[in-house]
């Protein structure tokens, strides 16, 4: 339950959301030291005002017509990935219609939703890494975390930094972009969706489990809690044995944080899941191809030796059960 | 008994049909319960441990026909990594509903994988039947090797079957046993990571069986979920397996009981000794339980 007051303190810690305006300043902020000097500017005065006011009536009307009360707000931010995080959320197919219908609000989404500014919002899924050298992307980023209460590192990029991380510059039509950092190196991260592309269930899941955590009955939010523990603790919260980077992944770490610590079982989870197919299995363990990974974490995130929750899987039958009903149109 | 997982019942029972029986580990549970899903359309096919290039190295396959989980029959104390195919299954073999048999660790990588799907795209929904079997430990190929041919004396070309049970390791060769030594001497060859796990009967499987507990010839069969249970009274009804009361059954459920406690608190220690508090030079190692 300690966990479930922290979850708790999360995401309602900022008070009520209001109608978001772009003068509100940021409470309790935990990003005290990016507010600050440089970054106060651009984020809260630097937009053009006659934008201001172009976007305020985008907003506000859809929250006017909200059919259902008690729906989650969520925003799509896109940083510098492919869309492919998006398009594993779109391949939901009429799942997405169900969640958008019954459970979440889609209040910022550049390519699905006619929103030019960064709402206020419940979860923000952040799709790709931060180019230091984009001050847009700079500023957004900041601005995302000051907006939504839980952010999402949706995909490889955002939580590891992923195929961004061989960038060196020299492409068209941005030679000068060659500095790109996960999300969690600049901002803190609430939850990790890893792996290239996430995939729609994982989405699917983390969308629900979030809409449980604040809108559902008292065994509901405890059950989501404990359902997004092992992705907060992969976003660097609560008290990870791991000693390395949050935001550093490889499929070296099968060997430096399961083979090497002695817990590999052999159950070739990793192999399946890496989708570049950098894993075979050699002799019952994970060989990895190392020139051919991309770094999106996958592998790791799927062993059932870097986190195992007994609570959550061992109630399996009913979690899919209970997922299959909300699904349902 | 908390550590033999929740279950809705427990059986002895074996395959009705005695080709299931002539080459099964033990009661021919696992092939019968696959063979007769997949003729009934419960499952599309099933990843099994099938026979691998080098002799009891086992190679996960697809198995989509009858004759292909009889190949896989019997059981190989080496490593199978059977999720390693659970992606591809719903691939290229187009699978829309996969059974998938596998040691106690392997099934929880299975719900694992069905409630945080972090890699495995369009996976969850169609795992259809998940087989567990009784596992206390598993050695990798080399180090089975070694059992087999040091310390049994047995070239592995030519054994027909192994067999632990009873303190002991059994090399069978066509003459019957040919060897057999105390386990004391193969839990050096042990896997490292089964040192860790905290599960011997499969407490997360649809359906878990083993050969403890029951006479030869005979399987412990625990039936768990309501797909488990669906399946396996049908199975019954079909024919394709015979189930009997446990009640008066020796040793039964007190030795399963036995083994499942011992396996458990032991592996407790060792996670607990991992984490290295009596030694304050020490630092902690990797725990995976949340
Ligand atoms: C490493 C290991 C340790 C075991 N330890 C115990 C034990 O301590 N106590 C106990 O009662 N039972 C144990 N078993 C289970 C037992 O040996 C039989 O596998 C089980 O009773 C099923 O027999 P059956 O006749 O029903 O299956 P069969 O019809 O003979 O089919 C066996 C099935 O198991 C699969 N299989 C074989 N080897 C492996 C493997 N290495 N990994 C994954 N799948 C495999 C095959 O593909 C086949 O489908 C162990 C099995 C293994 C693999
Ligand atoms: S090995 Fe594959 S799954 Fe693992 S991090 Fe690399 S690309 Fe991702
Ligand atoms: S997924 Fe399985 S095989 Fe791969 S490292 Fe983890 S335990 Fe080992
Ligand atoms: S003892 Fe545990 S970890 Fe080892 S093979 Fe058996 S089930 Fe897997």
């Amino acid at each position: 339950m300690g966990l479930f007051e922290k979850l708790k303190s999360l995401l309602f810690g900022k008070g009520d959301v209001s109608e978001g305006t772009q003068d509100e300043k940021p409470v309790a902020s935990k990003q005290e030291k990016l507010v600050s000097a440089k970054h106060e500017a651009p984020v809260t005065k630097a937009k053009p005002a006659d934008m201001m006011v172009e976007q305020k009536p985008i907003i506000q009307k859809p929250k006017e017509e909200k059919p259902v009360a008690d729906k989650i707000t969520v925003g799509h931010v896109h940083m510098s990935g492919c869309t492919g995080c998006l398009v594993s959320l779109a391949d939901n197919y009429e799942g997405l219609l169900t969640i958008l219908d019954k459970y979440a609000d889609l209040v910022y989404c550049l390519t699905l939703a006619d929103v030019r500014h960064i709402p206020e919002m419940d979860v923000a899924l952040v799709e790709g890494s931060v180019c230091l050298n984009d001050e847009c992307s700079m500023e957004e980023i900041l601005e995302t975390r000051e907006k939504a209460k839980i952010v999402v590192a949706l995909g490889g990029c955002a939580c590891y930094g992923n195929t961004t991380r061989f960038c060196r510059g020299g492409q068209q039509n941005q030679p000068q972009h060659e500095a790109f950092l996960p999300i969690g190196d600049l901002i803190k991260v609430d939850v990790y969706i890893p792996s290239c592309a996430p995939t729609p269930q994982q989405i699917r899941n983390v969308c629900l489990m979030a809409y449980l955590l604040l809108k559902g009955t008292e065994e509901q939010k405890a059950l989501a809690a404990a359902y997004l523990t092992p992705l907060m603790r992969l976003a660097g919260g609560g008290a990870d044995t791991c000693g390395c980077s949050h935001t550093c992944a490889c499929g070296c770490d099968l060997m430096t944080e399961i083979i090497n610590q002695g817990l590999c079982c052999g159950c070739g989870s990793c192999a399946a899941a890496c989708s570049v197919r950098a894993i075979t299995m050699q002799y019952g363990k994970p060989q990895i191809e190392r020139d051919l990974c991309i770094k999106c974490g996958g592998c790791s995130a799927q062993c059932p030796r870097s986190f195992f929750s007994f609570d959550v899987c061992g109630q399996y039958e009913s979690i899919t059960h209970l997922i299959g009903e909300v699904m349902k149109p | 008994m908390e550590f033999l997982g929740k279950y809705k019942a427990v059986y002895k029972a074996k395959a009705g049909c005695e080709d299931i029986l002539s080459k099964a580990q033990d009661g021919g549970i696992v092939t019968a319960m696959f063979a007769y899903a997949l003729e009934a359309g419960i499952i599309d096919g099933a990843i099994v441990a099938g026979p691998g290039k080098e002799p009891y190295k086992p190679e996960p396959m697809i198995a989509t026909t009858v004759e292909e989980l009889f190949a896989a029959r019997g059981t190989k104390y080496s490593i199978s990594p059977n999720m390693s195919l659970i992606k591809e299954a719903t691939r290229s073999y187009g699978l829309d509903k996969v059974g998938i048999v596998g040691t106690p660790c392997q099934i929880q990588a299975v719900r694992k994988a069905q409630l945080y799907p972090i890699g495995l795209r369009d996976v969850p929904d169609k795992i259809a039947l998940v087989l567990g079997i009784f596992c206390m430990e598993n050695f990798p190929y080399q180090g089975l090797y070694q059992m087999v041919e040091d310390h049994c004396a047995t070239k592995i070309d030519n054994v027909t079957k192994m067999d632990i049970g009873k303190g002991k390791f059994s090399v069978y060769t066509e003459r019957g046993i040919n060897a057999q030594i105390p386990l004391k001497v193969t839990h050096k060859y042990e896997q490292p990571g089964c040192h860790v796990c905290l599960d011997y009967v499969a407490n997360l499987a649809d359906v878990s069986t083993g050969s403890v507990g029951t006479p030869d010839g005979w399987s412990t069969v625990f039936v768990r979920s309501a797909t488990g249970e669906a399946t396996f009274n049908k199975a019954v009804e079909a024919g394709w397996i015979v189930a009997e009361s446990m009640d008066g059954v020796k040793p039964g459920l007190e030795l399963v009981t036995k083994l499942a406690t011992e396996k458990i608190t032991k592996n407790q220690k060792y996670l607990e000794h991992r984490k290295h508090a009596e030694h304050a030079a020490l630092k902690p190692l990797r725990n995976p339980y949340i």
